[in-house]
């Protein structure tokens, strides 16, 4: 446990040490969003009744901003180790596969939520958003930084190079979270896409988060968890793969 | 007792290249030995192999008995390996880096003998500094304090005097030597012959993948021809039979190349038959270097 909770402690440090970056960075970005796009469209759209766009929004930005960090941890941690090649300071300690994968995805949890939490405290002075569910939003939101923190994860071990990883970043993460509801409710969109966003994993991390503010969603909160749970479980598995055999680590 | 090191038929390929082809190798524990060869060998993929950073295609490889591969983490735990590369963790300062280090390692409540190797080390005045404001050889000193912060039984170090200054050298090998009294097992590669030498009771030199010479470094001396006998002689000139042999020389003075030392007493008497004094005499021997080239050349 040791090996892990240094691991662990080292990472949580890692970004700490940065934490103008990687945590008050991303919260004014969410906050220019919102002011952006409360100022065009408030009033405007309605998504659920009787919630103003404004207060539909923050939810959505925070988890959006959750996401895009947790990932941006564990990736941006191990391609920085590959290319400087100080991994091998992790790679020679008899730390076990196990120990090496939870320490990488608690940290990419943990720097999410303080984000996530960062945002939604900064964007309070708009508008008042209810939590009347707040452990749907917690399991949501921990769930959402952990699939993310092991995505980073493998993403940061399968490439080489950080522009492979920026790759993996702007075509993948980054339309998947903007395309899962931030900005609306599928409702609104076709019925073709809105089917093709019920293949968008992120799409339930979202809605599920935002039922436990709205106690309202496109899909019950229920299945939204068992899909998020279902989709880590697998990540997990493959991420552990990766670390047992070494494959881009160990030659 | 297990051997510190075992390597059994290790084969490793990179693409085109075989960097290990076969490498037997057997290292008992409390030995100082050396590894040499020439760049591209396999030195650093076997020290790779040995550390878990690289796996063989095929072969056993053992530390303190323990496979690198079925036991990762007892042959991890009995093993502190100094990289060749020069590399570090910007975001963290010197005690920091070694704190975590010792953490990696299972190790909690680490500071008194953490607190030893900085001062060992010469490195209190950085404890506490960023390790991207340290210099080279600073940096490599740190490197070599990560590498010892579990105590490992078996410490390998690649290079670890490249491109660093003769102070830092100097007390590295002190250091280094009082590990190895203390009953730690040290593998070296160098290209600092002279190390080698100094240091290291055993040799293996490594040439495309392949150990070829494994023996005590007098035996690796003594294997290479090229004793020399240097003569400052009055008068200044040897009988016909010896004149015959001698090589060219420092001004002033007759050099004898010869098979061993039992020649010597013959050539005296020889000299003396002729009316020769011998005013200095100075047995020249073989280095490590000429022996590794004449055996890189060999083979």
């Amino acid at each position: 446990m040791t090996g892990f909770r240094t691991l662990l402690y080292k990472e949580m440090l890692r970004f700490w040490k940065v934490s103008f970056q990687t945590v008050a960075a991303p919260i004014i970005t969410a906050l220019l969003y919102l002011l952006v796009f409360s100022h065009v469209l408030e009033g405007r759209v309605q998504v659920y009744p009787g919630v103003p766009y404004t207060a539909f929004l923050i939810p959505g930005l925070a988890m959006m901003s959750l996401l895009q960090n947790a990932f941006a941890n564990s990736s941006s941690s191990v391609i920085q180790s590959k290319v400087t090649g100080n991994i091998i300071f992790i790679l020679l300690p008899p730390l076990s596969h196990a120990e090496f994968y939870w320490a990488y995805v608690v940290a990419a949890v943990v720097r999410g939520l303080m984000v996530g939490l960062g945002v939604f405290s900064v964007t309070l002075v708009t508008v008042a958003v209810p939590v009347p569910h707040p452990f749907w939003a917690l399991a949501f939101a921990i769930m959402g930084g952990a699939i993310l923190g092991a995505l980073g994860l493998i993403a940061g071990i399968w490439a080489d190079k950080f522009d492979q990883l920026a790759t993996f970043q702007n075509f993948i993460i980054v339309p998947l979270t903007f395309l899962a509801g931030v900005f609306y409710s599928i409702h609104s969109l076709p019925p073709f896409w809105q089917a093709v966003s019920h293949l968008n994993p992120f799409f339930y991390m979202i809605d599920g988060f935002r039922f436990g503010f709205f106690d309202a969603s496109d899909v019950p909160p229920g299945r939204s968890l068992f899909v998020v749970g279902v989709c880590f479980a697998v990540l997990s598995f493959v991420a552990l793969q990766m670390i047992k055999r070494g494959w881009k680590l160990r030659h | 007792m297990a051997p510190a090191i075992e390597v059994r038929q290790a084969y490793k390929r990179y693409g085109d290249v075989q960097a290990l082809d076969g490498v037997d190798l057997s290292v008992e524990p409390g030995e100082f030995f050396a590894l040499l060869g020439p760049n591209g060998a396999g030195k650093t993929t076997l020290i790779s192999v040995l550390a878990g950073l690289a796996r063989a295609d095929r072969g056993e490889v053992r530390v303190m008995g323990y496979d690198v591969r079925v036991n990762y983490r007892e042959a991890r735990r009995a093993l502190g390996v100094v990289p060749q590369e020069l590399v570090f963790d910007p975001f963290f300062t010197v005690r920091e880096t070694l704190r975590i280090q010792s953490g990696y390692f299972g190790l909690r409540r680490n500071d008194a003998w953490i607190d030893e190797v900085i001062e060992r080390l010469d490195l209190t005045a950085k404890a506490n500094a960023n390790m991207r404001s340290l210099s080279g050889g600073m940096k490599r000193r740190v490197l070599v304090a990560q590498a010892l912060v579990h105590k490992p039984p078996v410490i390998i170090l690649d290079e670890p005097t490249a491109g660093v200054d003769v102070e830092l050298r100097q007390g590295l090998w002190e250091f280094v030597r009082q590990l190895n009294a203390a009953g730690h097992t040290i593998v070296l590669t160098t290209h600092y012959l002279e190390e080698a030498e100094t240091l290291c009771g055993r040799v293996a030199m490594l040439k495309n993948g392949r150990v070829v010479a494994l023996d005590t470094t007098r035996n690796v001396l003594a294997g290479v021809s090229g004793i020399h006998l240097k003569l400052k002689l009055d008068p200044d000139r040897l009988p016909v039979e010896l004149a015959e042999r001698s090589v060219p020389g420092p001004e002033g003075y007759r050099v004898l190349p010869i098979q061993s030392h039992d020649e010597t007493p013959d050539i005296m008497i020889a000299l003396r038959r002729d009316g020769v004094t011998v005013q200095e005499l100075e047995l020249l021997q073989p280095d490590l270097e000429e022996a590794f080239v004449q055996i890189m050349g060999r083979r």
